[in-house]
């Protein structure tokens, strides 16, 4: 900590116990996860894996027992992926827009981009669905994916936006002097700066996809995501490779996390190398 | 920014528009459109007034909104009470833990919503850790309980959506520029009036924004309250899920969702009236 900071450092209890509160608050977070991690190595009596008995690997040793499950969880890495990669060319170009140029309208898309996040769940999939069914539309597989680009889009505008704002443009206006056609300026010059924000804007847009439930129960018909199957699964019979499959994706997603961390700390710096007063 | 000063001649005046355009469409056609569709379900009901499904609505379940709103505010105040101490913790003391933290706060959207909150159903078990520990601090009657309560939902609810309070707030404290905070000190201020007259109120919008965005999806949500309470608990989200897809009355369960939308769009334009979009992102 820095000693222009000693008036508050003044009262050390005073910071030894927001220290404590704080690691309390975090423990918070972190109970519910502990426990889903824990439970995917229980044996579980009967059907329901909500009480602890013993330890065992079996679940782990077959990840892929029940059918449904697997299927499920299918459906919705399927949903995620389709949806994230319309959303990201959706929002990227947004994105680009807002921070690219100045035009009038920026103000009301930015107010237009945040309604969907501040719109509740239960009002944007009732929503879909009154216009689904005044279309008579098959609800299934393409309504679903609909629903989750629609709400994809803002989050992949905002991060894109967030990542790129302050990137050093006139990069591109020196490659066009030199010569560069307009594709090759997209490709060897654009693309390589924004690729790290849409790696971590697909990431998130993905993370919301799999994990979204209640939009997705209003359009879903009768296909079973796997939010969907954890819901129906309460009351039948909850087997620990619910757990299992839980684990495995925060597990792939920290790492995922982590390489674009690293990813964007490295263009980061290469992109700052350009600009003489940074140095 | 230099870029679109020196590109501004190169590039027509339609170039923005033409990279919003594929964007925009698709949320007019899959946002707008549908909120248009569900008043019209909402305001057309077959038989009598126009108003006839808000009415209905009101009447028979105006008490389920009222509770979500109250449910949903509880959860933003203890989410505040919670989440601006930890925010503050990470700006101000963490050092060089602070990245680390702030992706530890992000940890629980990386397991599915459903899980982390059946999750609660264990941890909040009569004869679950939680219990146990409360009763034997005497926190808890003997006999009490938590899950199938009024808190248990409650501490679902806010521990779902404590990120999003944690972050906008830990982003404006993280904006404070250090030295109003070094002369404040100068000038004497003791720690306690420094945050009062100096920290606060800087850190402000983003405490707003938290509470926006814990508030919203709070109101919206029943599945702390499907879970973790009984029907005695039940949210609007519940009656509006099963008015749609269970009894079918689709004026009164449009009416429904069309009425939670109303207050929410009022809270939104209210906030972004006052201080913007800019911390909602």
């Amino acid at each position: 900590m820095k000693p222009a900071l000693r008036g508050q450092a003044g009262s050390r209890w005073g910071g030894r116990l927001l220290e404590l509160y704080a690691g309390l608050v975090l423990l918070y977070l972190f109970l519910p996860i502990l426990v889903i991690v824990l439970f995917s190595f229980n044996r579980p009596d009967g059907r329901f894996n909500f009480v602890w008995k013993a330890f065992s690997l079996a679940a782990w040793q077959d990840p892929l027992l029940y059918p449904a499950l697997v299927e499920a969880m299918r459906l919705s890495v399927s949903v995620a992926a389709v949806s994230s990669a319309a959303a990201l060319v959706f929002g990227t170009l947004i994105a680009l827009a807002l921070c690219r140029y100045r035009f009038r309208a920026a103000g009301a898309v930015n107010l237009f981009l945040v309604l969907p996040l501040t719109t509740p769940e239960v009002v944007l999939g009732s929503s879909l669905l009154s216009l689904f069914l005044s279309l008579d539309a098959v609800m299934g597989y393409w309504t679903i994916v609909l629903a989750h680009v629609m709400f994809s889009i803002s989050y992949v505008a905002l991060t894109v936006r967030a990542r790129i704002r302050g990137f050093d443009w006139t990069l591109e206006e020196a490659a066009m002097d030199l010569g560069a056609t307009p594709f090759q300026v997209v490709r060897k010059v654009t693309l390589p700066l924004i690729a790290p924000g849409i790696a971590a804007a697909g990431m998130l847009s993905f993370a919301l996809s799999l994990d979204d439930f209640i939009i997705t129960l209003f359009n879903a018909g009768s296909r079973v995501t796997f939010p969907l199957y954890v819901y129906g699964a309460r009351r039948a019979a909850f087997p620990p490779q619910i757990n299992v499959l839980s684990t495995t994706i925060l597990a792939v997603s920290l790492f995922v996390l982590g390489v674009i961390v690293l990813w964007q700390q490295r263009v980061h710096r290469q992109n700052l190398r350009w600009i003489p007063e940074s140095r | 920014m230099a870029g679109i000063a020196a590109g501004g001649s190169r590039r027509s005046a339609l170039a923005p528009y033409l990279l919003l355009a594929p964007g925009i469409l698709y949320l007019l056609a899959f946002y707008l459109v549908p909120a248009l569709s569900l008043a019209r379900t909402a305001l057309s009901p077959e038989t009598g007034p126009w108003y006839g499904g808000l009415q209905h609505a009101l009447s028979d379940y105006g008490m389920h909104l009222v509770r979500s709103f109250q449910y949903a505010l509880t959860a933003t105040v203890l989410a505040a009470l919670l989440g601006y101490p930890l925010a503050y913790a990470m700006a101000f003391r963490a050092g060089r833990l602070k990245n680390l933290l702030l992706g530890l706060v992000m940890l629980p959207f990386f397991t599915t919503f459903l899980v982390r909150t059946l999750a609660w159903k264990t941890l909040l078990a009569d004869e679950g850790l939680i219990v146990r520990a409360l009763g034997a601090l005497h926190l808890l009657p003997v006999e009490g309980r938590l899950l199938n309560t009024v808190w248990g939902v409650l501490g679902g609810l806010t521990y779902n959506f404590l990120p999003f309070m944690i972050l906008p707030i830990y982003v404006s404290l993280e904006k404070i520029d250090r030295r109003h905070l070094e002369a404040a000190q100068d000038l004497y201020g003791a720690p306690a009036s420094v945050f009062r007259k100096v920290v606060l109120p800087l850190s402000l919008p983003g405490l707003l924004a938290g509470s926006l965005l814990t508030f919203i999806p709070a109101a919206g949500d029943f599945v702390n309250a499907e879970l973790l309470g009984t029907p005695n608990q039940k949210m609007l989200g519940s009656v509006i899920y099963g008015q749609f897809l269970t009894v079918r009355d689709y004026p009164l369960a449009a009416s429904l969702s069309l009425l939670l939308m109303f207050f929410i769009l009022l809270l939104v334009l209210a906030y972004t009236r006052a201080l913007g979009t800019e911390d909602l992102a």
